[in-house]
This record gives structure tokens, C-alpha cells and sequence, in this order.
């Protein structure tokens, strides 16, 4: 237990919070932004899984981790058009549709495993490239901030730059405020000639954007290699960050770095020789009642909403 | 010749035709004889009694979670926790098999109702936050199954782990607890018998009763169910029950009519599947049971394949892939109704 | 040489995907510089009409000419672009962007990567001083009065260089002062060169600024007249075929005892300022008291209140002997409460249910309705028949899913349902809002005979001549509180209740405690 408590208040501990954080990050960004649009991707863990695969053997045919990232992107951004060309074109129900996009990952990812390396377990026997690793020269001088905030993954930067990015996006940029509208009233935005399914698809490309890094880290840099289903719910719990941090970018970053703690602290706690499959529901049992609190006090917060908003009516007329 | 009103099935037949020429396609992509691994799959699963036999094997926990996500869907509910509830289910019912003794009539259907009234319960908790609160269904089902998948592997290996199995698996379930033979020569067992009955109640349960109406009415437009004075909370909650109850039968039916030993180390599918039985079969309970065969017969063919070609068996979820995806496009061929439409509203004139 | 018309629609025919045709072969024209009038019941083929012109819908066959040249509009951008702009009757508005968001949404100014606010102020600022538009650009939306948001609404589409504008129905939510303001501005716009399209239902506002008229009914044109040369009653004729009786043969009767008694109902959320405010009368058998008011002066909070859909409001409410706090919907409908919602949609129907399942929402639970454990099919299929044939509704049968039905063929569904089986308590609330005349009239006359039937009714509705005609007595809510009792609403004088619902006049407290029967 010592051992545990001193694990926990380390340097090391805190380090690695962020780097668990990264992937969920990601997806909670992707979340995010395709929420703001109206438009539910529950496809992100799908698309993880996928662009985690793609890296990996492109990375190994290439000979290089850049290429992998790159390619890995690359087929983020085409299962999200695929996903956008479907329900936007043939209106499939979203929700549907990403249940498609998930279930074509964990058996095509396997199935196109085994073709490329003979594996349908891990992809050991392929020379894939591993994403570097940052040391920022002033910030890890700095005593205990320096080794928490020093020496990450390139993606884990990647993914704290892409929340001033998403902020920024969404707050300032023409596109931001089309998004917005597109969001919270389409045919406002339909009416005044914003062409909604586009913006909406827009939307779906820079989700499966967010959620492809998020697989790449997965596969190039928190491992290094791919394994089946490796992503293990990372998407969804990304979903449930970008919920419970009530749709706004800050909101969702903190939420992340929650849910990126109550992973680390599962991993933490295999030192206590607890049985590590029940240890390893933590991060699910974490998100389950996170977002049951979230709701409750969301459904509370409605009321006092519908109050205000009725006390304006009167007001106006 | 083709009417309006015939369109939904003429889309179906479509999609199953387009998934089946991509799988082809795939095939002859991937395969070094193509024509003889398209002929594995699509016609080995009828070769021989045995393997009819599989096909409806593979159907019976097919229409038991198809069935469960059925009702789900139908409340306009996205719960896809049917998996870890099968999974758990599967758990308990092997745990009753295993540590009890008792007749072979009452042992059986004592696991079975065991499994179910487990499932009932576990599927109950994201029911009742669904209902209270609003929280998000689809996520904590998910979250529900990863749990339930860890407790249960925990118990598999701690509890029920028989040190000398040679694999990952239970100790031997007592004969009187596994359900009968019932065709000789496949492993056809009793589970049949009782997933038809589930179906044809539900059937009469969802259309026929009053029950089945609060039901009904609830899923088509919340707000008018509760105008009209039904409890929705109650009702999300009941076929939450209903559901995870289903769900657990067949986990539990599973286990004793396909096993001697609790052997799962992973998530078995079933659970998945049942929300692509639950689209193909359109939520109508009776449409369960062809679409589960369908879905039993694709993918007893990937299996042939794998076994008796180079072409691996997953390729089978990219085909399950696009049949949701087209199958739940309303626009898809949507122009071809319209001109339809057209012609007829013509006629009139 | 013939002058080509600004807009002509040619041979028009729209089918909707779900087999509905909504325009069969309409032919339509526009001047360059008037107001044109489009007329119609609800489900007569305006909206979709106006939806193709505006590039919402594409005509499944016939040709639009704009200028003598033929165009296809595929997007609402396509339109704009053309110079047509449309007012939609709900507000197209993002509530939780400001005046100036909404405004240049879709075409913003740019500077850098960014949006040039400073720009965007200062067109706007420009655009409503020419057009004499008063707006203020940095309130939010959810802030603003109706009359405001339309205001926005015209601006946004003026900024974008419309000069045919086409506004659906934009008196109905305004007050008489708002519309007023409202023609005079449009009148300016008409003086500017600009062309208008107004659609509406209202006979009198189509004779007071419209130059020419196009009568539509069942998805055809039913011909176009200068306004001048015809009379409200012959537009009326055209429209629905038969002359509108806009009076109903009501025979004198004396009310019976209370059936509903409301004390001293007073209601707010949390620490805000009361949405009703001591508010106490009764509803006795056989007699129909409407209730009038401009929207939200606490009309839906009273309704929520009486229906259980709000309980947590201080003072009595009771049926009979029995109190209503705190019973769910269920109980209270056992008490003998029938309530026609004022949103068919949200409450009224399950859409994708069939007409008998939405038929027997009030009885399915009853022991006659059902033969031990299930359903009395054959005793549902014939009362679903025997209600189409009384209530006219245009439907193929009691299968057939609600949803596919027009608006007006819907609601009789509602109110068969809800008027059917005796109760003894009717809340009809917007009984026949947005219904065409001849379900209203098929509406009205039901309620009538509820009333011959001992019924109590309460009728709230902001169709003022629907509440005068059909209510016995009248009470006027503003601002939480009744501020005027009628005991006869024959007598009403309508300047009188339109003063008494802006809050110019009140009655006294002895006046309005008449609405209060022992």
C-alpha cells in the first residue's frame, strides 16, 4: 500500500497520466466536433482501430513512422467520409451508421492483419516505426514539472496543440460559427444558404481526423505494434468525456485528463497485486459514473434553464 | 410489376444481393482460387446435415439476442449490452451447472432462469439511468459490457478455472443441467424449442397487448405516451428487463446446449450481432428467425471458407458492415420509389 | 412584344417521396414590384409552392423562369443567389448567436483567418438605417421579441440582395401593433422596387396590402385576380369550394354545476417572478369558457398546471371532489380529463404509429378494450372506421400510419379520440391551429355538441375569431392573472378584447371573481 501511495504522488504517475490521456483526448475531440455540427460519431472507436492498423504496416512497408501517420490519417479521414457519404447522402441513421464503422474495424483490421503479416493476433512480426519521443529543452529543466511535462510522445503534443486549435476553430473562424449553426439550428443555417450536409460533413472529416492521430498513437507510441481491438474502448470513453465535459472544449480537455487519471490509476493500482481483470474495468466503471453524475445534474440544471428561459418570455412580451 | 408499398422488401432482397457480389469481390481479390472459395462459402453450409445443422446452431443465440435488441430498438433505445449480459449470463447458468445438483428436468431450467434473471437485472441499471436521467444508453451499455466482461473473466479464472483442463476453461458442467439433442447427427438442441416460443410470445406480447402497445407507443414518440398516460419510465424500464432477460437466456442456453466446460476468454459477438439481426429483421420479432439464419448462414460459410480456403473468416464483418450501412439508408434507392410513385399517382389522374 | 414576368412557374408537379402530391400542374406568376397574395386552406400546396421557388424542394416535373429565362435551383444558395430571399413562418434563427451572428451567417467578412466583427457591425448597422429595420446587433437572439426576430429575419434576408422576398404567414404571431408596423415597412420596401410574395390566411391583411391574389386549393391554382376586384367572401368561395359559415347555430342552454374549480393557482420556477398568479375560476357542465391572450402571458403554464404536467404550483385544482396535485396524466385522465394538445406532433400522435393506434391511446387499457391478455382487435377496427366515417378523415384505411396524413385529417384524429367516451372535462388547447377551414369547422361543430352533451370544455386558442364565435364566456390572461371576465362572449367587442389582452384595460376584481360559479 506504501508503495502505492508513493507511486501515486510521483512524478512518474502524473507522466503518465498524459500519456494514457492522449488517445481519449483525441477522441473526445473528435466527439466533440462532430457534436457541435448535430451529427453523433460513434464510429471514432472504429476508425481508431483502423487508422492504428494502417500506421503500423505503412510505417513497416515504408520504412518510416511519418508515412505511417500520414497514411494512418489518411484512412481516418476516409472511413469518416465514407461514414459522412452514407448517412448524409443515403441518411443512414448515424448511429447505425457507426455501429457499421465498428464492427468493420475489429474483424477487417484482424481480417487485413492476417492477409499482410499471417497474425491474427498482434502484428509482431512486422517492422512497423515508432513515433518520437519530445524532450523541450527549457520546460524539463523545470524540477517536477520538467519530467511530467517533457519527453511525451510527438502525438500527445499534437493533441494538447489541437485543443487551442479546436477552440480557435470553433470561437473565431468563419467555418466555427457555420458549425455552430449548423449544430444548433440547421435549417437556420440551411436557410441562408449554408449548405448544412456539407458542413456537416466537414465536421465528420476533421473527427475522423482527431480520432486517426488518436489511433496512430495508439499503435506508434503508447505501443508498438498493433494488436487486435488494442483501442479497447477508448473511443467510447472519449464519447463520454466529450459529454461530460458539456460540449465545450475546455470542458471536454479537463474531462479527458479525468478519465486519462482513473486509467493511469488503474494501471497504478496493478501494483497491489489486485486481480487485473477486475482492475482493468476501472476506466469503464470511472466513465459509467462520471456520466451518471454529469446527467443527473444536467437534468437538474435543465429545470433551472426552463426557468430562466420561461422568465424571458414574460419579460419580452 | 413492382408496387410502392413492396419497396421495403425489394431494398432488403437488394442490400443481401450487393453485400453478397462484394463479398465475391473480396474473395477474388484475396483468394488464389476464387471460384472454389466462393463455392465453399455459399454452398458448403448446406452440404451436408451436420452443417445445416451449425447454421441453425449458430441461429438459436442469433435470435436470442436479435430478439432482445429487437425490443430495445424498438423503444428507440440504443442498448447494445445484450453482449456482456450474454457473456455474464453464460457465467451464472455454468456456475448453477457446475456447483448444483439436482434432476435433469428442474437443472437446466434452473441455470436458464438463473442466467435470465441475471441478465434482467444487470440490463436494468442502464435502464433505469436511461429513464431517470437521461444518461446516454448506448455508452454505459458499452462501458456495461467491458465491466461485466472483467467480473466474469475474473470469476472464469478464480472461481470456476478447472487447474486441470488444459485450456482456459471451467471445470465439467453436470450432465443433468445440459440441454437435450434434439435432431441426431447436429448438435440441434432443445434451445431451439425455446427460443421460437420466446418469439412468437413477443410477438404476440408487442402487437397484441396492452402492454405491447405502451410499448409500442413509448418507442414511436415519448412525449404522446406520456400524454396519453403511460408510464414511460416504467415501460423503458420493463423492456430493459424483458430484454436483458431474453439476452440472458440465451447466454445461459448457450453454454448448456453447445458446451460441457464455461470456455469463453473473449466477448462471444452474440450480443453485437443481435442489433444487425435486429436492422435486417426490421424490429418485427417474427422476422427474427429468417434474418438470424441468414446471418447464421453467411457466416458458417466464412468459417467453411477459412477452414477449407485462404481467405480468413473475419472478412465476414466487413460484409455485416455494409448491410447495416445500406440496409439502414433511407434514401437508398429511394429515386426508384419515387418514380414508382410517380407512375402510380399518374394512373390515378 | 410581351414582357416576360419577373417569375413564372410553368406545368408545376411536386410528389413527395412518401406518395403525398402537393402541387399538380400549378401555374404561378410574378410582377416586378407588387405584392402578391397566395391563399390558401392548410395542405392546399402554398408552402411546398413557395419551397420549390426558394430551392428547399425540387419540382418533380414542370419548368421556373425568372427574368424569361428558365433556372433550376437545387440549393436555398442557388435562390439567394438569384435574388430571391425567404421569411420562413418559424423563425429560421440560431437562438444563442447574436442579431450580427445571424445576420452575416454564411457570408461573413473576413480578415486574416478570423471573422472581421468590426465589418460586420458596421453592414449591418447600415443595411437597418436604410430599411428603417431598428435592430440592436449585439443582442442574442433568445433575448428578443417576436416583432424583433422578425426584423432580423427580413434583414437577413435583404443582406443578401433579395428582391423578391417571400414571407409565410408573418402576421401570425405578431401583435395587431407589430403587424402594423410590419406593413408599413414592407409598403417601404414595395416603394423601393423590391417584389413581395405574402403568404397568409388572413383575408383582411390580403385585401389591405396585396395587389394581386393567386387562390390555391388541393394543389391546384384556382385562378389569379387583381384584390381590388374580388371580395373576401368570393376568395373565401375559391378556396374552399362552399361558402364558410362563420357562424354556429348555439342553443341557449344553462350550464350545470362545476366540473372543474381552480383556487387561487398561483405558480413560478424557483425564486423568477410568478408565470400565474392567483388565478381562480370554474368550467361548469355544458358550458365552453375560451380563454384569450397574447402568447406567453402564462396561457401554457395554466394548461401544464391542469394536466399534470407541472405539479409544483401552490392553490387547488380539482375535478369533481377530487384534487389534482400530484396524480400522474394516468389518474387525472381517470377522473374524466380529455386533453387536445396544442402540438399534434410532439404530443398529439405517434407518426409512425397507424391511425387506430392512435385512436385508442385513451381506452386500450380499459377492460373493454381488451379480451383477457389481449387486445379487442375486432372491436379497434371498427370503432378506427366508425371515427374516419364521422370525422371525414381522407385516409386508405385504420392501418395506415398517421404520419402520411395532412395536418387537418391529424388533428380530427386528435379530437375524435379525445372527444369520444364522454369525458367530463375537454381542454382543447389551439384545437384547430394550423388545420384548413373545413376540419376547423368539423372541429368546432364537435365541440358545440360535447357542450349540447354536458361536457366542460376549456378552449384556449389565439385565433381570436374561433375563441368569440365558440366560447360561452371569455376570460383574458395577462401576465399571469386573468385580466378580464366575459360572461357572454356574443357581447364582446373585439377593440375591447384586444385592450384588455395588451394590458391596457382591466376589469376589477369583482368583475373577473363572476368567472367563479358555486
Amino acid at each position: 500500500m506504501n508503495n502505492f501511495m508513493h507511486l501515486l504522488f510521483s512524478t512518474d504517475f502524473a507522466f503518465s497520466v498524459l500519456r494514457v490521456m492522449t488517445p481519449i483526448l483525441f477522441a473526445a475531440l473528435g466527439a466533440l466536433i462532430s457534436n457541435k455540427a448535430g451529427i453523433v460519431n460513434i464510429g471514432l472507436e472504429g476508425t481508431m482501430l483502423v487508422a492504428a492498423l494502417t500506421g503500423v504496416i505503412t510505417s513497416a512497408y515504408s520504412g518510416s513512422a511519418w508515412v505511417g501517420l500520414l497514411c494512418a490519417v489518411l484512412s481516418g479521414v476516409i472511413i469518416a467520409a465514407l461514414l459522412g457519404f452514407f448517412t448524409l447522402k443515403f441518411k443512414t441513421h448515424i448511429i447505425l451508421g457507426g455501429i457499421a464503422v465498428n464492427m468493420f474495424a475489429s474483424g477487417g483490421t484482424v481480417f487485413i492483419l492476417y492477409l499482410v503479416s499471417g497474425d491474427k493476433g498482434a502484428s509482431t512480426s512486422l517492422k512497423s516505426g515508432v513515433l518520437p519521443n519530445l524532450h523541450i529543452p527549457l520546460i524539463q529543466d523545470i524540477p517536477v514539472l520538467g519530467p511530467i511535462l517533457s519527453g511525451h510522445n510527438v502525438l500527445t503534443y499534437v493533441s494538447l496543440v489541437a485543443v487551442a486549435g479546436l477552440y480557435y476553430l470553433l470561437a473565431k473562424t468563419p467555418l466555427g460559427l457555420q458549425i455552430r449553426a449548423v449544430g444548433e439550428n440547421p435549417k437556420a443555417a440551411q436557410s441562408v444558404g449554408v449548405k448544412v450536409n456539407r458542413i456537416q460533413f466537414i465536421s465528420l472529416l476533421i473527427s475522423g481526423f482527431f480520432a486517426s492521430l488518436g489511433g496512430a498513437y495508439m499503435s506508434m507510441g503508447y505501443l508498438s505494434l498493433f494488436t487486435r481491438d488494442m483501442t479497447a474502448g477508448r473511443g467510447w470513453i472519449g464519447i463520454a468525456a466529450e459529454a461530460v465535459g458539456r460540449s465545450t472544449t475546455i470542458g471536454t480537455f479537463l474531462s479527458a485528463l479525468l478519465f486519462g487519471a482513473a486509467d493511469a490509476l488503474a494501471n497504478a493500482l496493478q501494483i497491489l497485486k489486485l486481480p487485473a481483470e477486475l482492475i482493468g474495468t476501472t476506466p469503464y466503471i470511472v466513465t459509467v459514473i462520471a456520466l451518471m453524475v454529469y446527467a443527473i445534474s444536467e437534468s437538474k440544471k435543465k429545470k433551472r434553464k426552463l426557468t430562466k428561459a420561461k422568465l424571458k418570455e414574460t419579460k419580452s412580451s | 410489376m413492382f408496387k410502392a408499398k413492396h419497396f421495403e422488401k425489394i431494398r432488403t432482397l437488394a442490400v443481401i444481393l450487393i453485400s453478397l457480389l462484394l463479398t465475391f469481390v473480396i474473395i477474388a481479390f484475396v483468394s488464389d482460387n476464387p471460384l472454389y472459395t466462393i463455392a465453399v462459402f455459399l454452398f458448403e453450409p448446406i452440404s451436408s446435415v451436420s452443417h445445416i445443422g451449425n447454421v441453425v446452431e449458430m441461429a438459436i443465440p442469433l435470435m436470442f439476442t436479435g430478439l432482445s435488441v429487437v425490443l430495445l430498438f424498438r423503444t428507440n433505445m440504443f442498448n447494445l449490452g445484450a453482449e456482456g449480459i450474454f457473456y455474464f449470463a453464460g457465467i451464472v447458468a455454468s456456475t448453477i451447472a457446475i456447483h448444483v445438483t439436482m434432476s435433469a428436468w428442474f437443472h437446466p431450467i434452473l441455470a436458464i432462469l438463473a442466467g435470465a434473471i441475471t441478465g434482467a437485472l444487470l440490463s436494468a441499471i442502464p435502464g433505469i439511468l436511461k429513464a431517470k436521467w437521461n444518461v446516454n444508453e448506448l455508452v454505459t451499455s458499452l462501458m456495461f459490457n467491458s465491466i461485466l466482461f472483467g467480473i466474469g473473466l475474473y470469476f472464469l479464472n478464480y472461481k470456476l478455472r478447472d487447474p486441470q483442463a488444459f485450456a482456459n476453461s471451467s471445470y465439467k458442467m453436470q450432465p443433468s443441467a445440459l440441454l437435450h439433442n434434439l435432431i441426431p447427427g447436429t448438435r440441434i438442441h432443445t434451445g431451439l424449442i425455446l427460443v421460437i416460443i420466446s418469439i412468437i410470445v413477443v410477438h404476440y406480447f408487442v402487437y397484441r397487448t396492452k402492454w405491447g402497445y405502451e410499448l409500442r407507443m413509448t418507442g414511436s414518440n415519448r412525449s404522446f405516451a406520456e400524454y396519453s398516460g403511460i408510464n414511460t419510465t416504467k415501460v423503458i424500464i420493463i423492456v430493459h428487463l424483458i430484454a436483458g432477460f431474453l439476452a440472458g437466456m440465451g447466454g445461459s442456453v448457450e453454454v448448456l446446449g453447445m458446451y460441457t466446460r464455461f470456455q469463453w476468454t473473449a466477448l462471444p459477438g452474440y450480443g453485437l450481432d443481435g442489433a444487425l439481426v435486429a436492422l435486417l429483421a426490421k424490429n418485427n420479432p417474427l422476422s427474427v428467425i429468417g434474418a438470424a439464419l441468414f446471418l447464421a448462414y453467411i457466416r458458417i460459410g466464412a468459417n467453411q471458407m477459412s477452414i477449407l480456403s485462404d481467405v480468413p473468416s473475419e472478412m465476414i464483418s466487413i460484409i455485416q458492415a455494409v448491410i447495416i450501412l445500406l440496409i439502414s439508408a433511407e434514401q437508398f434507392l429511394k429515386f426508384w420509389k419515387t418514380r414508382m410513385l410517380l407512375k402510380e399517382a399518374g394512373i390515378r389522374e | 412584344m410581351e414582357i416576360s414576368p419577373l417569375l413564372e412557374m410553368r406545368n408545376v408537379t411536386k410528389i413527395y417521396s412518401n406518395g403525398v402530391l402537393a402541387n399538380s400542374n400549378v401555374n404561378f406568376s410574378l410582377e416586378k414590384g407588387e405584392i402578391h397574395a397566395i391563399v390558401g386552406e392548410n395542405g392546399a400546396g402554398k408552402s411546398t409552392l413557395m419551397k420549390m421557388i426558394f430551392g428547399l424542394e425540387e419540382p418533380s416535373e414542370g419548368e421556373i423562369y425568372l427574368n424569361g429565362k428558365k433556372v433550376k435551383f437545387q440549393s436555398p444558395q442557388d435562390a439567394i443567389d438569384h435574388g430571391i430571399g425567404m421569411v420562413h413562418q418559424h423563425f429560421m434563427l440560431v437562438p444563442s448567436f447574436s442579431v450580427v451572428d445571424n445576420i452575416i451567417l454564411g457570408m461573413e467578412p473576413i480578415k486574416g483567418f478570423n471573422i472581421d466583427y468590426k465589418d460586420a457591425v458596421r453592414m449591418t448597422v447600415e443595411l437597418s438605417a436604410k430599411y428603417n429595420l431598428a435592430i440592436e446587433p449585439l443582442a442574442k437572439i433568445e433575448d428578443l421579441s417576436v416583432g424583433m426576430k422578425q426584423k432580423v429575419e427580413i434583414l437577413k434576408v435583404l443582406i443578401r440582395g433579395a428582391n423578391i422576398l417571400i414571407l409565410d404567414e408573418p402576421t401570425a404571431v405578431l401583435t395587431p401593433q407589430e403587424t402594423e408596423e410590419l406593413f408599413r415597412e414592407l409598403l417601404g420596401l414595395k416603394r423601393e422596387g423590391h417584389t413581395i410574395v405574402f403568404i397568409s390566411h388572413k383575408l383582411k391583411e390580403v385585401k389591405e396590402i396585396c395587389d394581386r391574389i393567386t387562390i390555391m386549393r388541393a394543389g391546384k391554382t384556382e385562378g389569379v385576380f387583381q384584390v381590388a376586384d374580388v371580395t373576401e367572401q368570393e376568395i373565401s368561395r375559391l378556396m374552399v369550394g362552399r361558402d364558410v359559415i362563420l357562424k354556429y347555430d348555439k342553443t341557449n342552454h344553462q350550464p350545470g354545476s362545476p366540473v372543474l374549480r381552480v383556487e387561487h393557482v398561483s405558480y413560478a420556477e424557483s425564486d423568477a417572478k410568478p408565470l400565474l398568479n392567483n388565478i381562480s375560476f370554474t368550467i361548469r357542465e355544458g358550458e365552453i369558457v375560451g380563454i384569450a391572450g397574447v402568447e406567453g402571458n402564462g396561457q401554457a403554464e395554466l394548461i401544464k398546471a391542469l394536466t399534470g404536467q407541472i405539479s409544483d404550483f401552490t392553490g387547488h385544482v380539482a375535478i369533481g371532489e377530487h384534487r389534482l396535485q400530484g396524480h400522474t396524466m394516468k389518474e387525472i385522465r381517470d377522473l374524466g380529463m380529455s386533453y387536445i394538445p396544442e402540438d399534434r406532433m410532439h404530443q398529439g400522435t405517434a407518426a409512425d404509429a397507424s391511425i387506430s393506434d392512435n385512436l385508442i391511446s385513451r381506452f386500450y387499457r380499459f377492460k373493454a378494450w381488451n379480451k383477457g391478455l389481449f387486445l379487442n382487435k375486432k372491436k379497434i377496427t371498427e370503432f378506427s372506421e366508425e371515427q374516419i366515417k364521422r370525422y371525414k378523415v381522407r385516409c386508405s384505411g385504420p392501418e395506415q400510419l398517421i404520419g402520411m396524413l395532412s395536418g387537418g385529417n391529424m388533428q380530427k384524429i386528435v379530437v375524435a379520440r379525445e372527444c369520444d367516451d364522454k369525458p367530463k372535462l375537454l381542454i382543447a388547447e389551439q384545437p384547430t391551429r394550423g388545420v384548413d377551414v373545413g376540419a376547423a369547422q368539423l372541429i368546432h361543430q364537435r365541440l358545440l355538441e360535447m357542450r349540447q352533451e354536458g361536457c366542460a370544455i376549456l378552449l384556449l386558442s389565439a385565433d381570436l375569431n374561433e375563441i368569440l364565435e365558440v366560447s360561452d364566456s371569455l376570460l383574458v390572461m395577462y401576465n399571469g392573472q386573468f385580466a378580464a371576465y366575459f360572461p357572454d362572449a356574443k357581447q364582446v367587442k373585439e377593440e375591447d378584447l384586444g385592450f384588455a389582452m395588451l394590458g391596457l384595460k382591466r376589469h376589477n376584481e369583482d368583475q373577473i371573481r363572476r368567472a367563479i360559479h358555486v
